[in-house]
C-alpha cells in the first residue's frame, strides 16, 4: 500500500512538438514559492477590509442590526445594510439566461438561507471589520425552514443549465413488466459542498465609472457581464484579473454575491476593499451540489441483457432560483437497452441555490447508475464486470447516434488488468487481508461528456521571429498555462520559449469558461485557429514575394516549422519568420481565431470520455471502518495534450469520488435548517491519509470528430464511476448494500446486524 | 493601544508595532507585511494552508496570536529558496506535480519541510501521509505530494551524507 513510486504510468509518448509532451507547470516556480498572486494577495494602496454579516436563521426576516454598536468600534469606516446600500443598475433577483443566477445583495431585509449576507462591514483592519460584524448581533422574525427532499415536488421544464428533464426511448413500461429479472432500488446523495482551498475574494479599486478587479473567476467574459449589467457600466471599463484560482470546481464559474459586494462596497466608501470569505461563509451564497434521492429501475433478461432502464431524480433548489442536479442524464449513454426513460424532480427548500460542481448530475448520477447495475450483476449472478461488457453500449442508446470514439473496452481490458480484477471472487464477503479485514473489489464505469464552449484567441509573430499568445483563458489547476501554452506554441510552429503566453486577464480574446471539462479543447481550438491564421498570413507574404525562397510555392503548400516556413515537398527550401516580416517591412503580423464545437459532426456523433476504475476496499468486521486501498482509473479522453497534467485531474477526480462515496455530507440541523458542519473539521473531505496507492492509466483514443486537436477533456470524468466502484467494494467486502452516500461505518455495521 | 515585538523572519530581523492585539500571525505576514505566501483556508486551524515554520518547527499561523511570538524566528514560503535555488522539497512539488491550483502549495511545503525535520516518517509513504494530513489540498494532488517528500527527504538526506563525508 506505501510502495507508490514505483508506479508509473505510460501514454507519455511524444505526439506534436509541444502537445503530447509531459513537461513540468510553467507556473510551477512561481506556485512553489509563494509567488503565484490569488485575489486575496492584492494589497494596493489604501485599501479597506469588509467583511459580511450571514444570517444565523433559514427564513424569514432581518429585525434589526446593531449598526451603531458596529460603526463605534474603533476601525469601522462603514457598515452597508439594505437601508444605505447603493443603487444597482440592475435587480440582483433578474434572471436573463439559464447562466444568470439570483444574489443576494442586500435587496432587503427577507433571508432566505442560512449564511446568506444581510450586512458587509467595512474598516480600516481586519480585525475591526470582523469585529464591527460580529457586533451587529442582528434579530429576526424566524419562520419554519425545510431543508429535506420530503416536501412538496414539481416537474421541472430543464435541469443542470438547459438539459432536458425528461427523455425516453422505446417503451419502459412494457419492457419492465416483460423483464425476467427485475431491480428496483433508490439511492440517496447528499448536499456536497465544492470548498476549493481559496474562499472567494475580491479586491476592488474604482475609479471614477470604471472598475479594477483582482476576483478568481471560472468566466472572465460572463464576470464581466454581470459586472456591467448590476452597475450600469459598459464592459470596457471593468478590468478583472484572475491569473490563478484556489481551485474553483463549479462555485466559480458565475460571480457569487458576495463577490459583487465587494465591488458595491469599494464604491460605497470610495477606496479600495477586500472582501474575502470565512470557510463557513462559503456553505451558502457561493453554490453547492444539491441533494438527490434517485430511483433506478432495471428490467433484464435471464442472460443478464438489459432491456429496460428507468432512472428517476428527485432533487433540490432553491425557494428562489434554479439548479437541478441533472442526475439521471447519465443513463442515457452508459448501457444499451431497448427501452430508456429518465426523469427529475425539484423541490424547493431554503438554502443558497445549487450550482455546478464538478461533473454536476455525472457524479451523483453515476453513483446510483453504477450501484444499481452492480445489483443486477449480483442478482444475475454475474460478474460486475462481465456484465458491463454485456450490457455494453456500441451507439449511444438513448439518441442512436453512432460514438465519435470510444475506447472503454480498452479501458475495461487495461483497468482490470492493472488492477488483478480477474482473481475476483464472486460472492461477497470472501476475501480477507492479512490484519483479518474484510476486502472487497469494486468496478465502475465513468464518463463525461466532450462538451465545448466559445472562445477566442489572438496570435502574434513579432519582427524577431518570436510569437505571441493570447486569450483570456483560466487557470483553476488543470494546468492551462502549461497545456494551452503548449498548444499555442505548436500553433505557432515555435518552441514553448519561443512563444509568450497571456491569460487570466479580461482585457484579453474571451476564451469563454472553465467547466464542463470543456476549457483545454475550446480555448485550445480558439488558439490552434489564431495560429493557423496567422501562419496563414505569413505564408501569403511569402509566396507572394520574388525574393523568398517559397515564392510561387502556394500550390505545393507551406507548412511552418521551429520558426521557419519551408516547403511541404522540399523541406530543405524554406525562411524564418524574421525574414518574411523583415522584407515586408511590418514589425509583427497578427492573426485571430475562434474555438467553437463543430454543428456538423456534434448532430451526427454522441461525444463522450470513458473511463473504468476499480477499487479495492478494507473494512473492519467488527468496527465497520473503511479504507480504500487501491485505486485504478483507466481513461480514454481524446487526445491528452500534457499527460502529467491529465494523470493529475485523473487522480483529483478520483480523490472527489473517495470523499463522494466515504465522506462528504452536510448536514442540516431539521429545525433551524442551518449546516451544522460548515468547516473543514466537519464536513469531511478526503486527506492526505484517506488516499491510498493510485494509479491513472491513460488510454489512447484517435478522435477525428470532436474537435481538429481531437481533445476531449478530462477535469471531470475521474469522479463519475469512482464513487459507485466503491459503494460496489464495499459491498463486495461486506455483504451489505448501502444506497445512501456517504457510506459510514453505521451503515454498514447496521446492514451487517440486518443481515 | 501600541504593542512592539520583534521577529526574525525569513533570516531578516524586524521590529513591528502593532495596534491590536488580536493579530495573528498569519495575518501579520499577509495583511500588515504583505508577505501573502502563507494562505487563508479557513481561519481555523482545519486546512494547513498558513503553515510556517516558527523555529523550525510547523504551526498553523491563523491560530497564533502574533504577540505570543515575540522574539522568535519565522520561516515562510518566500524563505525556502536560497539565491534563487529552490529548495529540494520545492524542486520536488514541481517534479511530482504535487500540486494542482497552487493554494494550499505553500503550506504543504513548509509542512513537508517541518517533516523531514521532525524525522519521523522517513522513506515511509504511509507515515508521510497520516504525517502530512494536517495540509487539505482539495485538489487531490495528494500523490505527487507524498511522492515529493519521498523524494525531497532521500535527497535531503544524501546532501546530508555528502555534507558529513
Amino acid at each position: 500500500m506505501s510502495e507508490i513510486a514505483s508506479l508509473s504510468t505510460g501514454a507519455r509518448q511524444r505526439q506534436g512538438s509541444n502537445i503530447g509532451q509531459p513537461m513540468t507547470r510553467r507556473d510551477g516556480v512561481l506556485k512553489v514559492t509563494g509567488q503565484a498572486t490569488y485575489a486575496a494577495d492584492n494589497n494596493p494602496e489604501g485599501l479597506l477590509h469588509a467583511v459580511v454579516a450571514t444570517a444565523s436563521i433559514s427564513r424569514g426576516r432581518v429585525t434589526h442590526l446593531n449598526v451603531e454598536a458596529a460603526r463605534a468600534h474603533p476601525g469601522v469606516v462603514d457598515v452597508m445594510t439594505p437601508q444605505n446600500r447603493p443603487k444597482l443598475a440592475q435587480d440582483p433577483d433578474a434572471k436573463d439566461h439559464p447562466f444568470m443566477f439570483r444574489l443576494d445583495l442586500l435587496q432587503n431585509d427577507r433571508v432566505r438561507y442560512a449564511g446568506q449576507p444581510i450586512a458587509v462591514v467595512i474598516a480600516k483592519t481586519l480585525e475591526a471589520a470582523t469585529e464591527g460584524a460580529a457586533l451587529l448581533a442582528p434579530t429576526y422574525d424566524a419562520e419554519p425552514a425545510e431543508v429535506g427532499l420530503d416536501g412538496e415536488s414539481f416537474v421541472p421544464q430543464v435541469v443542470g443549465p438547459g438539459a432536458p428533464a425528461k427523455a425516453e426511448v422505446g417503451d419502459f413500461d412494457a419492457e419492465y413488466a416483460g423483464s425476467a429479472t427485475t431491480l428496483d432500488a433508490t439511492y440517496e446523495t447528499p448536499a456536497q459542498y465544492h470548498n476549493a482551498m481559496e474562499p472567494h475574494s475580491i479586491v476592488a479599486t474604482w475609479d471614477g465609472d470604471s472598475v479594477s478587479i483582482d476576483m478568481p473567476t471560472q468566466g472572465l467574459g460572463m464576470a464581466v457581464g454581470r459586472v456591467a449589467g448590476l452597475f450600469g457600466i459598459p464592459p470596457e471599463n471593468i478590468h478583472i484579473r484572475s491569473p490563478f484560482l484556489g481551485g474553483g470546481f463549479g462555485s466559480k464559474g458565475m460571480p457569487a454575491g458576495p463577490q459583487m459586494l465587494g465591488i458595491i462596497a469599494a464604491r460605497h466608501v470610495g477606496a479600495p476593499v477586500k472582501l474575502v470569505l470565512s470557510r463557513q461563509q462559503m456553505y451558502g451564497p457561493v453554490g453547492h451540489r444539491g441533494q438527490t434521492r434517485q430511483t433506478v429501475r432495471l428490467g433484464m433478461k435471464d442472460d443478464g441483457h438489459l432491456t429496460a432502464i428507468e432512472h428517476h431524480t428527485l432533487t433540490t433548489t432553491s425557494r428562489f432560483d434554479d439548479f437541478l442536479e441533472p442526475a439521471s442524464n447519465v443513463s442515457h449513454t452508459l448501457y444499451a437497452a431497448s427501452a430508456i426513460r429518465t426523469t427529475h424532480a425539484g423541490t424547493r427548500i431554503d438554502i443558497g441555490t445549487p450550482m455546478f460542481m464538478r461533473a454536476p448530475g455525472e457524479a451523483t448520477g453515476s453513483a446510483a447508475l453504477e450501484s444499481a447495475v452492480d445489483e443486477a450483476a449480483w442478482k444475475a449472478r454475474i460478474d460486475p464486470l462481465d456484465f458491463r461488457l454485456l450490457n455494453y453500449a456500441e451507439v449511444e442508446p438513448i439518441s442512436g447516434k453512432p460514438f465519435s470514439s470510444k475506447a472503454l473496452r480498452e479501458c475495461y481490458a487495461k483497468g482490470a488488468d492493472r488492477f488483478g480484477w480477474a482473481k475476483r471472487p464472486l460472492e461477497p464477503r470472501s476475501m480477507r487481508d492479512a490484519g483479518g479485514r474484510l476486502v472487497g473489489w469494486g468496478v465502475g464505469t465513468a464518463t463525461f461528456p466532450a462538451i465545448m464552449f466559445q472562445a477566442a484567441a489572438r496570435a502574434v509573430i513579432r519582427a524577431d521571429g518570436s510569437g505571441l499568445m493570447e486569450t483570456g483563458a483560466h487557470d483553476m489547476g488543470q494546468g492551462s498555462w502549461t497545456a494551452l501554452h503548449q498548444i499555442a506554441a505548436d500553433g505557432l510552429g515555435l518552441s514553448m520559449d519561443e512563444t509568450e503566453f497571456r491569460a487570466g486577464s479580461s482585457d484579453l480574446p474571451d476564451a469563454g469558461i472553465a467547466g464542463g471539462s470543456g476549457h483545454t479543447a475550446t480555448a485550445g481550438m480558439a488558439l490552434h485557429r489564431a495560429g493557423e491564421d496567422v501562419i496563414a498570413k505569413l505564408v501569403e507574404l511569402a509566396v507572394n514575394d520574388e525574393n523568398s525562397p517559397l515564392y510561387g510555392a502556394g500550390n505545393v503548400g507551406v507548412v511552418a516549422r521551429n520558426g521557419r516556413l519551408v516547403r511541404q515537398d522540399d523541406e530543405s527550401r524554406g525562411e524564418p519568420y524574421a525574414a518574411i516580416l523583415e522584407r515586408a517591412g511590418l514589425a509583427e503580423i497578427e492573426g485571430k481565431g475562434s474555438g467553437v464545437p463543430d454543428a456538423g459532426p456534434r448532430e451526427k456523433y454522441a461525444m463522450y470520455a470513458h473511463g473504468a476504475v476499480f477499487a479495492e476496499v478494507t473494512v473492519d468486521p467488527e468496527l465497520g471502518q473503511m479504507r480504500v486501498t487501491r485505486l485504478v482509473g483507466a481513461f480514454a479522453a481524446g487526445r491528452v495534450i500534457n499527460p502529467r497534467m491529465v494523470e493529475s485531474q485523473y487522480y483529483g477526480g478520483m480523490i472527489w469520488g473517495i470523499g463522494f462515496a466515504l465522506h462528504e455530507e452536510a448536514v442540516h440541523d431539521k429545525r433551524s435548517g442551518r449546516i451544522m458542519n460548515a468547516n473543514l473539521a466537519e464536513y469531511h473531505v478526503p486527506v492526505n491519509a484517506d488516499v491510498p496507492a493510485m494509479e491513472a492509466i491513460l488510454v489512447h483514443e484517435d478522435d477525428p470528430h470532436v474537435n481538429a486537436l481531437g481533445i476531449k477533456g478530462v477535469g471531470e470524468i475521474g469522479i463519475t464511476g469512482t464513487a459507485g466502484a466503491i459503494a460496489n467494494a464495499v459491498w463486495h467486502a461486506t455483504g451489505v448494500r448501502v444506497r445512501r452516500f456517504p457510506i459510514t461505518l453505521v451503515d454498514v455495521l447496521n446492514g451487517a446486524d440486518a443481515g | 493601544m501600541n504593542l512592539s515585538l520583534t521577529l526574525t523572519i525569513n533570516g531578516e530581523q524586524r521590529e513591528i508595532v502593532l495596534d491590536d492585539p488580536r493579530v495573528t500571525l498569519l495575518d501579520l505576514l499577509r495583511e500588515r507585511l504583505h508577505l501573502t505566501g502563507a494562505k487563508k483556508g479557513c481561519d481555523r486551524g482545519q486546512c494547513g494552508a498558513c503553515t510556517i515554520l516558527v523555529d523550525g518547527q510547523r504551526i498553523n499561523s491563523c491560530l497564533a496570536l502574533a504577540i505570543s511570538y515575540d522574539g522568535s524566528a519565522i520561516t515562510t514560503i518566500e524563505g525556502l529558496a536560497e539565491n534563487g535555488a529552490l529548495h529540494p522539497v520545492q524542486q520536488a512539488f514541481i517534479d511530482h506535480d504535487g500540486f494542482q491550483c497552487g493554494f494550499c502549495t505553500p503550506g504543504q511545503i513548509m509542512s513537508a519541510v517541518g517533516l523531514i525535520a521532525e524525522a519521523q516518517a522517513d522513506g515511509d509513504a504511509e507515515r508521510i501521509r497520516e504525517a502530512m494530513s494536517g495540509n487539505i489540498c482539495r485538489c487531490g494532488a495528494y500523490q505527487g505530494i507524498t511522492e515529493a517528500v519521498l523524494d525531497a527527504q532521500a535527497k535531503i538526506s544524501t546532501g546530508k551524507e555528502r555534507d558529513a563525508a
